[in-house]
């Protein structure tokens, strides 16, 4: 059968981040076509651009074979276009029905909603599956969301179906059920887009497949071809192996999680019994697609989300149900993901941010007396130490460093306090080469001085440079521990054979 | 005391009816995402221009009243360009434009020599013999044509949020605009149409407290009105027949105050005057309390919308 859709030489940038660079892609009717890749690497922005919710700098569309100006969704719908996105568009105070009654648009609010009802009835049986028309889709579950979504975009006619990470929130079975409808509806001669990270399905549902790595396509071919192992070079890539510093003395466990499970802020359980164990002297690389539980084990970590049940232990002390004032006391210093919202106060001096870890020691003066001269001379060696630059004066407003002297400060005021466990979300994220490297290697004279240390990322080749000790976290939970020097190709098949 | 409850209860609609304007005019700007704060200040510039119309063009009270609320309409659009196109905070958009909105009727009222003037104003639409049945007659047939348009208005407005297509994309903008902008609804247009609207029945409610009940422009006459009809919406959870049963409940307690002052009983007045608010509180741990509370509240109040945002 033709081509259904086609993104020619596709560009996208958000704020100087070039996410998507010359893309190329094409689908045929007919076939379901697998789009993979690791986070990040412009998966979902190509194909919100083919959905019309993006515009992009640069790069032609064709649909069936005709050029299209995709000037917003309405265009994309009205061209068989249809998406379902990985975060809903429905508007959750409503049905099912008025749900797709908003995307369908009708004259008349009553004749419509039966008009819809029926269409929708017709839908669901031809795809086998039925859903609750009558509450609000914001009581369903997430699978039920799902279908409601994609009996959307069915009732709207749509030959070009896509689905972003469709399984990403179901169950096996629901996983297998969803993939099964969807190759019945190629075998009517739709065209299917599905975009996961996950090889399983790409091997076993998809005629082809088109890897991305970095905002661009790095290879498009047919999966029956490829070998897992090779499919996992695709995606991971393959770069030269970097220069590893190992540890010189490791010695007994400072950081001990058992059994953790925890939940993501909307509810759902992203923790599933994590064991975990870090040792004085050593770096614990936590490797993994994100969206695994990363970001909550880190803020469980810290004590700024709670433990739904687990113990963890900071050097021997249970600080399961302590506060972060208590684990840094017992010495956690903590790197986090997001530096200007949990790491620093961006309106508030540069002396001010790095003297707020302090403040309990009393150095910088009691109750009623702040020592403003003991901060700034303390600052200004601080940033004298750390080569922070960009700050004229301890007095500058913290918000005005660039990423890399942000993150400086940070470790500066965390590391002032001799810790004992150190934990770093993704510490380089967004920084240049050379800030990166200072950043490392504080955490290795950290480690050297005899910290454990716990450096959660998304970015292997970080992991596979710093780390003494490689876990994989997948759904919540670690799947393998590697130790130095590791495969990086196992790291990465246990990364996406897992998810 | 027979006398007294018809007497009140005749009232009552004339001070129940601009918190419901008010209110009705909040619901529709607050279905569609957008906080609205700036009641106050809209009260006032439907209340100023409606006095101008009189003293300036003539004894016209229903163009009086639809200046009012073409007036409120247009100041609107300054703050439907704030929150919704330049995205300021939505809190701050609307104290500021209360601030505005004060300023400007104190100098143009006072330049115009406007104030303290009084009009003749809206008057009773003459209903003959139903006007004299006793008790009834008083209470329900001696009234102006904007509270009898009132009911109406309210059960249109319901029936347009909750039976149309038109409110059923007013409601999606206020609830989930990422959904509404997929499904092809212009998110920014809709709110600049349901911000003028919606102030446009505030600046109706500010005219009628002019033309229909003072019959006088003095500066600052809203009287913090505005913010009781705030505090009203969230009273009624968003719902236009609430709204209605609570401007009615408000509008009979601020009636009963000069009544009971005026039979002699010692009432803390101000106690009396903070019932509304009191009841608004009550009514917001009551839903706090309650687990599903929030599902009556537009999910995207106050939210400023922006399409390629990454999260």
């Amino acid at each position: 059968m033709g081509m259904a859709l086609e993104l020619l030489g596709v560009s996208k940038t958000f704020d100087g981040f070039q996410a998507l660079a010359k893309a190329d892609f094409a689908v045929e009717s007919g076939e379901v076509h697998a789009l993979l890749g690791e986070n990040g690497a412009g998966k979902s922005t190509l194909m919100n651009v083919a959905a019309g919710l993006y515009r992009p700098d640069q790069g032609r569309i064709r649909v069936r074979g005709r050029e299209v100006a995709l000037t917003g969704p309405v265009e994309a719908r009205r061209l068989g276009i249809g998406m379902v996105h990985q975060h809903y568009k429905l508007v959750k105070a409503f049905t099912a029905v008025e749900n797709i009654l908003l995307a369908q648009g009708a004259a008349r609010y009553g004749a419509g909603l039966a008009e819809v009802e029926a269409a929708i009835r017709a839908q669901s049986e031809a795809v086998g599956f039925a859903v609750d028309l009558r509450r609000p889709v914001g009581s369903l579950s997430v699978a039920e969301q799902q279908r409601v979504e994609i009996l959307k975009v069915l009732v709207a006619g749509a030959g070009i179906l896509i689905l972003d990470e469709p399984t990403a929130v179901l169950t096996d079975r629901e996983a297998e059920a969803l993939l099964t409808t969807m190759r019945a509806l190629a075998r009517k001669g739709a065209a299917v887009v599905l975009v996961t990270h996950k090889l399983g399905e790409v091997q076993r549902h998809a005629d082809r497949v088109t890897v991305m790595r970095g905002g661009g396509i790095v290879a498009s071919a047919d999966p029956a071809s490829l070998s897992a192992a090779e499919l996992t070079t695709l995606v991971v890539g393959a770069t030269a192996n970097p220069v590893h510093c190992p540890a010189t003395r490791i010695e007994g466990p400072v950081l001990a999680v058992e059994g953790l499970a925890g939940t993501r802020s909307d509810g759902l359980q992203t923790l599933y019994g994590l064991n975990l164990t870090i040792r004085a002297g050593e770096i614990y690389g936590l490797a993994g697609i994100g969206g695994n539980g990363q970001t909550e084990l880190a803020e469980i970590l810290m004590g700024v989300r709670r433990a739904g049940t687990g113990r963890i232990a900071l050097a021997g002390d249970d600080v399961t149900g302590a506060g972060p004032k208590l684990r840094r006391a017992r010495g956690l210093a903590a790197i986090p993901a997001d530096r200007q919202v949990y790491g620093l106060a961006g309106d508030l001096s540069v002396a001010e941010n790095y003297a707020v870890g302090g403040l309990a020691s009393g150095r910088f003066g009691g109750w009623l007396r702040v020592d403003r001269a003991a901060i700034r001379a303390a600052t200004e060696a601080a940033i004298a130490a750390f080569d922070i630059r960009g700050a004229r004066s301890p007095r500058q407003k913290a918000g005005l460093l660039s990423g890399g002297n942000a993150q400086k400060l940070v470790i500066a005021r965390e590391f002032a306090g001799r810790p004992r466990v150190v934990l770093a979300h993704s510490p380089a994220r967004g920084l240049d080469v050379r800030a990166t490297a200072d950043i490392h290697r504080r955490l290795r004279e950290a480690r050297d001085a005899g910290a454990g240390v716990l450096l959660i990322s998304e970015d292997l080749d970080e992991v596979m440079l710093m780390s003494d000790r490689i876990g994989v976290i997948s759904r919540g939970r670690i799947v393998r521990e590697f130790d130095a020097p590791a495969d990086r190709q196992a790291i990465g098949a246990a990364m996406v054979h897992h998810a | 005391m027979f006398d007294f409850l018809v007497n009140w209860l005749a009232n009552v609609p004339t001070f129940a009816l601009p918190y419901a304007l008010a209110a009705l005019g909040l619901i529709i700007t607050e279905k569609a995402g957008v906080l609205s704060l700036g009641a106050e200040g809209f009260l006032l510039i439907g209340a100023m221009s409606g006095i101008g119309v009189l003293l300036g063009v003539g004894d016209y009270p229903l163009l009086a009243l639809t200046v009012a609320a073409l007036a409120a309409a247009a100041l609107s659009l300054v703050y439907a360009l704030l929150v919704v196109t330049l995205r300021v905070n939505q809190v701050i958009g609307g104290l500021a434009l209360v601030f505005l909105a004060q300023g400007m009727t104190g100098v143009i009222a006072t330049r115009a020599g406007w104030t303290s003037r009084p009009v003749d104003g809206l008057h009773t639409v003459p209903l003959g013999s139903l006007a004299d049945i006793p008790v009834l007659g008083p209470i329900l047939f001696q009234h102006d044509p904007l509270v009898f348009a009132t009911v109406p208005l309210v059960a249109l407005v319901a029936y347009v949020l909750d039976r149309t297509m038109f409110g059923l994309r007013l409601r999606a903008v206020g609830d989930g605009p990422d959904a509404a902008d997929a499904a092809g609804i212009r998110v920014a247009l809709t709110r600049y149409g349901a911000i003028a609207l919606g102030s446009a029945l505030v600046g109706l409610a500010g005219g009628y407290l002019s033309v229909g009940v003072a019959k006088i422009w003095v500066e600052g006459m809203s009287g913090g009105r505005g913010w009781i009809a705030v505090a009203l919406v969230i009273f009624a959870r968003w719902q236009p027949w609430r709204a209605l049963g609570g401007a009615l409940l408000f509008g009979g307690i601020e009636a009963l105050i000069p009544r009971i002052a005026a039979i002699g009983v010692a009432l803390p007045q101000y106690l009396v005057l903070m019932t509304p608010y009191l009841a608004t509180l009550a009514v917001m741990i009551w839903i706090c309390l309650r687990q599903d509370g929030r599902s009556l509240e537009p999910r995207a109040l106050g939210v400023a919308h922006l399409r390629e945002e990454r999260r």
